[in-house]
């Protein structure tokens, strides 16, 4: 149990009545704004992940929003949204939305929020950031954010001063892969990531669900390679959407992928199936990797992963027969087993022997619009920023690591580079980055907490002050210039009012920056301005992308990929592919990908094994009623012999405990499948809300999240991997004494 | 004319992307929907086969629905489309029942309600709100009796298999295998 603090939880719906809230309507339904005009459309980009497709929202008779769907010019979507953006209009209509701006007070001695005004809730966060920069300088100030919203936030602390700005998409994600790339072949995946899937004649997928993370025009290609009959190669300890639908599964004992890559580096080098000419003309190391892997067989591989030695060979074979039209997908959650980055550094290494990178069916070289910044006044240099707090950990990492700005903001943190403050955007901490109590006492250490949402998340209940944002419906927000194939950029305009007393963040930074004197940062009325200023530049504006919604810049596919007849250049050390890392080694780690066998779950236990559902984002959706209709919480999937020993019949209810005591606070059930083997169990992320607000997802199902105490660092990079938290089911809740 | 879906099981990931297209579409209340996905497990580990199958009304050439309606509020138009008239239902409810598929429900303002392939998209030149939403591009939608349609070639060249044959009810929407 955490102790009482300064800043208790407070569950948004113990709200006592009275105030804004309990007032007469301040809010009507947001009027339909372009009725009188006679629009039947207007675009907008998704905010429902991180793909953002460019669609249309369409109004009915009456001029209310009531469908979105893709927009055909963008190559992202091609006219089809996933179920998460068809649900869109879902995050605008939830009646569980954050209205008023709440700041925490206390009464009758306990703690609680009270409504304010906008004035009221904006001075009062100024008054307090001032007295942090006061005594401890603009860069003790720290922002979280993922998405939109937050990029508004970012303008305002680099206006301020502070670097602390960090995303859970790098240290809990994606991270270790763009290292990885960039050691390799000096250069990320980024993105959308630049696999050329729909040329690809053979795809393999090394735990990445694809179908069930909708990553859209990846999902879309996945299904042209199902209709051309090219091979698919799986790699997933369960039997995944994709694996179904594999030429090859492979049902890998868990933790134990390493072991496979290195057999099939070992198997195209030592069986001479590599890309000769490729590897001699752009790669550094071959010799050093060759022997390296010498000693390590499929036969090898076979008795780590439980694989069959013929199925790890015959497969290697297929990747040299599709060369160089062949992807090693490098995934993209993961942060697994703290060593992560070398993980993808063998992938990266399977690529470069295949030949895939700027080849057509392996990776593509991407292309982006060039699109000018509103002219700002220039940012003051921070004195110091989240690198400096490193301490010689991490070195390789490319982007701001969420996780060390907790340890500089915890009361652990002993150096005089300490974080004072949090702002939160958009993202939900608590049930984003593992090891939830070092994140609790770290909030408990700030001396302001912003948290700014339309939601109300449950890190909401730990802010100083809860800022409700506006949906991606409701405003405008920044040009989307997404990498792909081709360049395009995409406009997202409001489609009705802001709901309530919501606001958009670009209005929110406006004000605050007022109060420090750096409105000229944010020299707009309405953020519209800004975008039609860019538009401009570009030689369009935003009354021709409204009619249109996004431009297109086509592209030869001759740009796309490596021209054989002039020299290739990559940013490394060598100017070569890697497969010896120069950087890696400078460091103090593996120049090459080494195996090192993970903990195995203790008798009794199993892996706790996690993953996407097809409809919903994180944990963001799962109270979207179109969305929580057609899932409304996550279950326990377990093989028929696991739940045979436990006596677990299918829909039993159970609740899960760690290798650390923690017990889930809610239950699920079980889900007994044949697609799963004995030595995981697999749930689906984003469920088992605590906060009460969320009136359709709260209590719903199990946080993987609060289950992960056991977090594996990759040194390298600071990446949190989770899957090395082991689960057994207890039957009983949680304050129940077992006898 | 002869209206048809074909859904291909080898594409299909159970998204249910169809199914919130459709409800946005056509405006369904909250707690119902006209289309719905199935998934089937068969096997043992690791030799388990998966299937994934996009359900909704299979517009019948031989309708329990439209035979058993005392109102004649259940009817067949023009290109076999199984459709209800609202105004003429007195929400007996017989076609719910009487449907091997469940595919009808009582819609909360009393009337019976399915999927309508969306007729008043299809009457238009467009496609049912299913098909263009489609991530995987698996539903096919077309007329039957051009023989240079691309579902009549899909159902031609393809192996595909209907629903509950047995119930003769000749249904129009085929599942590729």
């Amino acid at each position: 149990m955490f102790q009482a603090s300064r800043r208790d939880f407070i569950k948004i719906a113990s709200l006592g009545a009275g105030g804004l809230l309990a007032g007469p309507q301040l809010w009507a339904d947001s009027d339909p704004l372009y009725e009188r005009y006679g629009i039947k459309k207007i675009p907008t980009y998704c905010e429902v992940c991180f793909w953002k497709c460019a669609g249309w929202v369409h109004f009915d008779k009456s001029g209310k929003p009531y469908k979105i769907v893709g927009n055909k010019a963008d190559p992202l979507c091609n006219g089809r949204f996933c179920p998460r953006g068809t649900a869109g209009l879902g995050m605008y209509t939830d009646p569980d939305r954050l209205k008023v701006p709440l700041i925490r007070t206390v009464r009758d001695g306990k703690q609680t929020y009270k409504e304010a005004t906008w004035p009221q809730a904006i001075d009062y966060i100024a008054s307090k950031m001032r007295k942090i920069i006061d005594e401890h300088g603009a860069e003790s100030l720290a922002l979280f954010n993922h998405g939109a919203g937050g990029k508004h936030f970012g303008r305002l602390f680099k206006a301020l001063g502070s670097g602390n700005i960090a995303a859970p998409s790098y240290a809990q994600c994606r991270g270790p892969r763009e290292v990885a790339f960039h050691s390799t072949f000096g250069a990320g995946v980024n993105s959308p990531e630049n696999t050329d899937i729909k040329n690809a004649k053979c795809l393999v997928l090394i735990g990445s669900h694809l179908g069930e993370n909708m990553h859209n025009a990846q999902v879309q290609e996945m299904s042209t390679l199902i209709d051309k009959k090219a091979c698919i190669i799986a790699v997933d300890p369960r039997l995944s959407t994709v694996a179904s639908k594999s030429n090859f599964w492979l049902p890998i004992k868990p933790a134990t992928d390493m072991a496979l890559l290195l057999a099939w580096i070992h198997v195209l080098i030592h069986e001479n199936i590599y890309d000769k000419p490729y590897v001699e003309r752009h790669t550094f190391g071959f010799e050093d990797l060759k022997s390296h892997v010498r000693e390590m067989t499929p036969e090898w591989a076979a008795s780590i992963t439980g694989l069959k030695a013929d199925q790890i060979r015959e497969t290697a074979w297929e990747m040299a027969k599709a060369s160089p039209a062949v992807i090693v997908h490098p995934g993209r959650h993961v942060t697994w087993y703290g060593d992560d980055t070398q993980r993808i550094r063998a992938v990266a290494i399977l690529n470069a022997l295949l030949g895939s990178w700027g080849r057509k069916g392996g990776f593509y070289f991407p292309a982006k619009a060039k699109i000018p910044s509103y002219p700002h006044p220039g940012y003051p240099k921070p004195k110091w920023t989240w690198k400096d707090t490193l301490n010689g950990r991490y070195t390789m990492t490319g982007s701001a690591v969420t996780n060390a700005i907790i340890d500089a903001s915890h009361p652990d943190n002993t150096t005089d580079k300490k974080i004072k403050g949090w702002f939160v955007v958009g993202t939900n901490l608590i049930h984003t980055i593992p090891d939830q109590k070092r994140t609790i006492e770290a909030l408990n250490n700030q001396e302001l907490v912003v948290v700014v949402d339309t939601m109300p998340m449950e890190i909401t209940g730990y802010a100083d002050v809860v800022l409700p944002e506006c949906t991606y419906l409701e405003r405008f927000d920044d040009l989307r210039n997404s990498q792909f194939r081709e360049a395009t950029i995409a406009v997202r305009m409001p489609v009705a009012k802001p709901k309530y007393l919501s606001k958009p963040a670009s209005w929110m930074v406006r004000k605050l920056s007022k109060k420090f004197g750096l409105q000229n940062h944010f020299d707009y009325y309405d953020y519209g301005e800004i975008l039609d200023w860019q538009l401009r530049q570009v030689g369009s504006s935003l009354e021709k992308v409204r009619k249109k919604g996004l431009i297109n810049y086509p592209r030869s596919e001759k740009a796309m990929y490596m021209d054989e007849a002039s020299p290739m250049g990559f940013h490394t050390a060598t100017g070569k592919i890697e497969l010896y890392s120069f950087a890696m080694e400078d460091e103090g780690y593996d120049p090459m990908p080494v195996y090192t066998p993970h903990p195995e779950p203790p008798d009794g236990y199993y892996r706790l094994n996690y993953g996407r559902a097809p409809m919903h984002t994180f944990s963001r959706t799962a109270n979207n009623a179109h969305l929580n209709q057609l899932m409304s919480t996550n279950n326990i999937w377990v093989s028929p012999s696991v739940a045979k020993k436990w006596n677990l019949k299918d829909g039993t209810e159970v609740w899960l405990k760690n290798q650390d005591g923690k017990v889930s606070s809610f239950p699920a059930e079980i889900r007994l499948t044949e697609r799963m083997g004995n030595d995981s169990v697999y749930m689906v992320h984003g469920f088992g809300h605590s906060e009460k607000r969320l009136t359709k997802s709260y209590g719903k199902g199990i946080c993987d999240t609060e289950l992960m105490t056991k977090v594996m660092i990759d040194p390298i990079m600071g990446g949190t991997g989770m899957r090395g938290n082991f689960v057994t089911f207890q039957l009983t809740p949680p304050n129940t004494i077992e006898t | 004319m002869r209206y048809a879906m074909a859904i291909d099981t080898k594409k299909c990931i159970g998204c249910a992307d169809c199914v919130l297209a459709c409800n946005m579409e056509n405006q369904i209340p909250e707690g119902f929907t006209r289309s719905w996905v199935v998934e089937m497990a068969k096997g043992e580990y690791p030799d388990t086969m998966l299937e994934f199958r996009s359900e909704r009304c299979n517009h019948c050439e031989n309708a329990p629905c439209v035979r058993c309606c005392p109102t004649g509020a259940s009817f067949t138009t023009e290109g076999g489309i199984v459709l209800v008239d609202e105004s003429k239902c007195i929400g007996c409810a017989a076609c719910v029942e009487s449907c091997p598929y469940d595919a009808r429900f009582m819609h909360p303002d009393g009337y019976a309600d399915k999927c309508t392939f969306c007729y008043h998209l299809v009457s238009e030149g467009q496609n049912p709100a299913c098909v263009d939403v489609c991530p995987t591009k698996c539903i096919y939608f077309g007329d039957l009796d051009d023989a240079d349609s691309e579902i009549s070639k899909i159902v031609e060249t393809r192996k595909s298999k209907v629903l509950l044959p047995e119930a003769g009810t000749n249904p129009h929407i085929f599942y590729l295998t």
